[in-house]
């Protein structure tokens, strides 16, 4: 899994029917002390990850789909947690 | 899922089997800012609603093949849907972790 930070949505009205009734939401990916890396992806949202918040992303097909309850569902990326906090142990 | 705009139409005149009818476009893969970023790529389009110049999403490997209806149709690219809007939220001040 990777941390995420919410930046945005995706709004999308012709799409896949694993889309219908779901929030697509864009993350960040955030490096070792928490910060946006540059890179991001859309994940799909199932616990109601809201704007600014770090999350935790499940990036692999198929924890996507054991979380959609969906065999054939292709999407890889799924929001799984929001992130209560971060402790670094900086060494 | 990456964002990704349609540049164009790839029409081929012979397919493996599993793929004939299967509508192919050319995808500028985007970043984050909806510039262009990395190599274009083909990518199949399930929604067949996709046309050139539109933004959209697209997924890669096991889930472009599983984005296909049959599923399962040797494809490594597919189109999931269409970008209406991308709603940026303002960056916060302090982005720290809580």
């Amino acid at each position: 899994m990777i941390l995420g930070r919410i930046a945005g949505s995706v709004v999308s009205t012709i799409h896949h029917p694993i889309v219908n009734g779901r929030k697509l939401l864009l993350a960040d990916r955030l490096d070792a002390e928490g910060k946006p890396t540059g890179g991001y992806v859309i994940a799909m949202d199932v616990v109601g990850a809201g704007h600014g918040e770090a999350v935790i992303i499940i990036d692999e097909g198929n924890g996507a789909r054991q979380v959609l309850e969906d065999p054939t569902a292709p999407i890889r990326a799924v929001v799984v947690g929001i992130v209560d906090g971060l402790e670094i142990v900086s060494d | 899922m990456l964002l990704g705009r349609v540049i164009g139409t790839v029409v081929p005149a012979v397919v493996v089997e599993g793929l004939a009818g299967t509508p192919m476009l050319w995808v500028q893969p985007l970043d984050r800012e909806c510039e262009p970023e990395g190599r274009p790529i083909v990518c199949a389009d399930p929604t067949r609603m996709a046309g050139p110049g539109e933004t959209v999403y697209w997924v890669e490997s096991r889930e472009a093949a599983l984005a296909l209806d049959p599923w399962f149709v040797p494809v490594d690219h597919a189109i999931v849907g269409l970008v209406d809007e991308i709603k940026n939220d303002p960056p916060e001040e302090d982005f720290s972790i809580p």
